[in-house]
């Protein structure tokens, strides 16, 4: 990935450090995501990823630490507040308005960009460019076919699109996704990496992510982490290769033999 | 949601209501044209309960204030005009929820709960033990508004056949507002709300101030039934605000089904009615009332709006979504 040296920085965290009461659960996390780019971060449970990624969408106030969005600094903005500007996310469990059908979930996502409390006579549903937007947002996830469903009746990979198609909808230009991949069968695994590599041309991409078949297959950099703390930051060849990171979070398991 | 579906029972519920005052019997057209106002009082309960999920139970405050506020503004010996008290009371009543929603909705669960029947208490005690309203026996509104535009009176509210249908049209654009407004935008922001507030955060929507327009918007049309409670009995008690009262309007909405207008208003129905039936029976009616209540709780989780669902459900053989 030569390439991707001459990206634009999107995101850029500096020294991240949350603590609960006594616990660290981040300690001095630096994260940086460029254009074009997905960047994953791995570890074992408990290894403060969630805490991490929350910091980055404005879910959780970092303890110490800088955020940075094209270069602005975002540190304080509330969670809606990042959204508006660009940064959108999904979540570990499904996150979804389970009783509105797929295009209304999507549709009011879109809505969220030019929300105009005051017209109160205006049929949300005859919001053109809404709509057209929420259908775009739709296809460009996958679930093109399942327009008209409810939502909640999807299978729970479709859920997982549906959530992209919401975050797509915002005009995100950063993603920052909690495990898109989990649960998810093998088949659904596949198209979801081939959506994910399909929305990498425009936008970059943060993931936390299990699935080490996933990770090696649609990674262009990966962040270690163990206990809290940054273990190993690089390209995927060298985190295969690295002998810290096989001891700290493989060295139990046999899952390393992509 | 099939509103076409649904709209000849709702005409014809409307056309046999509209009949009441033919029957030339006071009692009836007063006692239908109070659980009108109720029902305009459960609907605009329901835009936060049902709608938005946020179980207010210090509504009665606001249908208090306005109604109040009618008694206080007019003048002791002559007419108000209704062009002139009905937007202040109404007003007064969307400033009072628009200042204690921007308090009250910063907590949520429980708590919201507790502090807006705490402010509900607050506002029961400014016009019980205070000069304003006039102690516990309330105040007398002598002269109910006059309609009257430079000399021209289109209707009469001393009349009571004028004043059941000026409830009952009401009624009507209230309902046919808030189904409108629900439609809208805004509207479809609180529904989303409800489901799913933090999504909505993260989706970029700034939430409090879609639930303070909803809390102010609630307390209006609250503050509207008030004012016309006021008018239609010509006397306001503090009573109105109790909390005895916010948790009576509770009921209408759960009873009737949250999350549906014409529930609210079959809820207001259902509810006044049984307490007549009951009240006449025995003086414990409290306690029937009740066992309904749970009733209606346990076996049907929709309230009476999810009665038609269910039978025609249950015609065409029990089949299940």
């Amino acid at each position: 990935m030569s390439t991707t040296t001459k990206n634009e920085v999107l995101l850029q965290a500096d020294r991240l450090t949350r603590r609960f009461g006594g616990l660290v659960a981040n300690q001095d996390i630096s994260v940086t995501l460029e254009r074009q780019m997905i960047h994953v971060l791995l570890g074992p449970n408990g290894a403060g990823k969630s805490t991490c990624i929350n910091m980055l969408s404005g879910d959780l106030p970092p303890s110490e630490g800088r955020i940075h969005y094209l270069g602005k600094d975002i540190t304080a903005l509330t969670a809606a507040q990042r959204s508006q500007v660009g940064i959108g996310r999904s979540y570990q469990r499904t996150n979804i308005f389970p009783q509105f059908t797929v295009l209304e979930n999507v549709r009011l996502a879109a809505q969220s960009r030019r929300q105009q409390p005051w017209s109160l006579f205006t049929k949300a549903m005859e919001q053109k460019w809404a709509l057209d937007k929420a259908r775009a947002c739709i296809e460009e996830a996958g679930l093109g076919k399942r327009v008209d469903w409810v939502s909640g009746v999807l299978s729970h990979g479709e859920q997982r699109q549906l959530e992209i198609a919401m975050v797509l909808s915002t005009d995100a230009q950063v993603l920052l996704l909690d495990e898109p991949l989990a649960g998810m069968g093998s088949e659904e695994s596949a198209s979801m990496v081939e959506v994910l590599k399909r929305l990498r041309q425009t936008r970059g991409i943060l993931l936390v992510e299990h699935d080490m078949d996933a990770v090696f297959a649609v990674a262009d950099m990966i962040t270690v982490m163990v206990n809290g703390q940054l273990l190993e930051c690089g390209p995927p060849a060298q985190i295969k290769a690295s002998v810290a990171v096989q001891q700290a979070y493989l060295g139990t398991e046999d899952s390393f033999h992509v | 949601m099939n509103a076409n579906a649904s709209l000849i029972p709702k005409l014809v519920a409307l056309a046999i209501v509209a009949c009441v005052p033919l029957s030339g019997e006071s009692f009836y057209i007063e006692i239908v044209g109070k659980v009108l106002v109720m029902a305009i009082f459960a609907m605009s309960l329901d835009l936060l309960v049902g709608f938005t999920g946020l179980v207010s139970f210090g509504h009665a405050a606001y249908f208090g204030i306005a109604a109040y506020a009618v008694a206080i503004l007019s003048p002791e010996y002559e007419a108000a005009s209704l062009w002139y008290v009905l937007p202040a009371s109404v007003g007064l009543s969307a400033l009072a929820a628009f200042v204690i929603g921007l308090f009250v909705l910063r907590t949520k669960g429980i708590y919201f709960i507790m502090v807006t029947l705490a402010f509900a208490q607050m506002a029961y005690f400014i016009f019980h033990d205070t000069p304003l309203g006039g102690g516990s026996d309330g105040k007398y509104l002598n002269n109910k508004p006059s309609a009257s535009i430079f000399g021209w009176e289109p209707f009469d509210l001393t009349n009571e056949v004028h004043m059941f249908y000026f409830i009952l049209a009401v009624l009507v654009l209230v309902y046919l507002f808030l189904a409108r407004v629900l439609q809208s935008p805004f509207g479809r922001v609180l529904v989303g709300i409800k489901s799913n507030e933090h999504r909505m955060q993260s989706l970029g929507y700034l939430t409090f101030r879609y639930k303070l327009g909803a809390f102010t918007l609630a307390g209006a049309l609250g503050g509207l039934a008030g004012f016309l409670y006021a008018v239609l009995f010509g006397f306001v008690t503090p009573e109105l605000l109790s909390w005895h009262e916010s948790g009576n309007v509770l009921l209408m909405v759960i009873l009737g089904g949250m999350g549906n207008l014409a529930g609210a208003i079959a809820g207001a129905f259902a509810f006044e009615a049984m307490r007549e039936i009951f009240a006449d029976i025995t003086k414990y009616w409290q306690l029937l009332m009740g066992g309904v209540i749970v009733a209606v709780v346990l076996f049907l989780p929709g309230g009476l709006a999810g009665v038609p669902g269910r039978i025609k459900r249950a015609l065409q053989g029990g089949e299940a979504k």
